[in-house]
């Protein structure tokens, strides 16, 4: 079956591999303070791993009452997708009802596997199997964990928030490859963890965006010295 | 209430960048501040995530059972262990360290 569509299986691994992970985002939902109900609304809506985690965090952190930072967050992490959604418009050349669902499903993993392809017919078909297989996956096995979650008990006895900590080391580990890149999450981790207990909760993650704001903008640390 | 409107706005804000991308010239990628500044505001946020659930609690620095917890996870990354293999691990090791304190 591989043999005569590989596209397919590739799909149905990648979602299945994301889907994984959602396991913990959803057990990590409910140990933040989410219902099970509300942590299935995030991977159904907002549908963008990153985003879903950064916004339960900082609820951990302030609860109902930080619900302002952890919109912004969610909505700064989100930016990547802005740009795969304009890497995939003029290969998925989608309009109206076809183009609001494909924004939805504008993610990293689809537009990795429909990236790689080599035809516009292939690209487009990876695009929609990966989007819909990850989402479909994401979904059930948040609700595995948010129900697994909800059964627990005390989040910390059970070590969720490392696990919380571990998922965003996770997520960062592949983006770390250049220097520029370190230099930023070495900056940012230590101005979010030195600003906690002077700002409410929430506050110092967004200034730590500051940081890639600066750095960006100047191009500091960047490997060429050279013009 | 307020964390259901919170959801659906924090759904809405995201789902905004993905629709905004499918309607703005392809140029925009072609900008390299503003590619630069996206990619590494990624990284600021993911980093100061980190750092706040490891490190902090309740508005305070916390040095507790998290920190060998995340030195495990940093290893199990560097040998491309799966996400969830990591993330359980580390939840063990810092809910056995607890067990045992």
């Amino acid at each position: 079956m591989s043999k005569r569509n590989p596209l397919v299986s590739m799909s149905i691994g990648v979602g299945l591999a994301t889907g994984l992970y959602g396991i913990s985002f959803g057990a990590l939902g409910t140990a933040a303070g989410l219902s099970v109900w509300q942590t299935q609304v995030l991977s159904l809506l907002m549908f963008s791993g990153g985003s879903q985690f950064a916004f339960i965090g900082v609820i951990a952190a302030g609860g109902p009452a930080a619900v302002g930072a952890a919109i912004v967050s969610a909505w700064l992490l989100g930016v990547r997708n802005g740009f795969y959604a304009v890497r995939m418009n003029p290969i998925l050349e989608a309009t109206g009802l076809k183009r609001l669902a494909a924004a939805q499903l504008t993610i990293d993993e689809s537009t990795a596997v429909s990236t790689a392809q080599d035809t516009s017919p292939q690209q487009r078909k990876g695009f929609w199997l990966t989007g819909m297989a990850v989402f479909v996956f994401w979904n059930l096995m948040t609700l595995m964990g948010a129900l697994l979650g909800n059964a627990l008990g005390d989040p910390k006895a059970w070590g969720l928030d490392a696990a919380a900590a571990a998922a965003f080391l996770g997520l960062l580990w592949p983006r770390l490859k250049e220097r520029q890149a370190l230099a930023v999450a070495a900056l940012a981790f230590l101005v979010a963890v030195i600003s906690t207990p002077a700002l409410p909760a929430g506050i110092p993650v967004i200034i730590a965006g500051a940081v890639a704001v600066v750095v960006g903008g100047f191009n500091l640390f960047s490997r060429r010295e050279r013009s | 209430m307020t964390l259901w409107i919170g959801l659906i706005a924090a759904s809405v804000a995201v789902y905004s960048w993905k629709i905004f991308g499918f309607m703005v010239p392809h140029t925009v990628l072609d900008n390299p501040v503003v590619s630069r500044i996206a990619t590494l505001l990624t990284v600021a946020l993911l980093s100061a995530l980190t750092g706040v659930q490891m490190l902090t609690g309740g508005g305070k620095i916390e040095f507790d059972a998290r920190i060998p917890a995340i030195a495990l996870a940093a290893v199990l990354l560097r040998l491309k262990a799966p996400f969830i293999v990591m993330v359980a691990a580390a939840a063990a090791l810092a809910a056995l360290i607890r067990l045992l304190s």
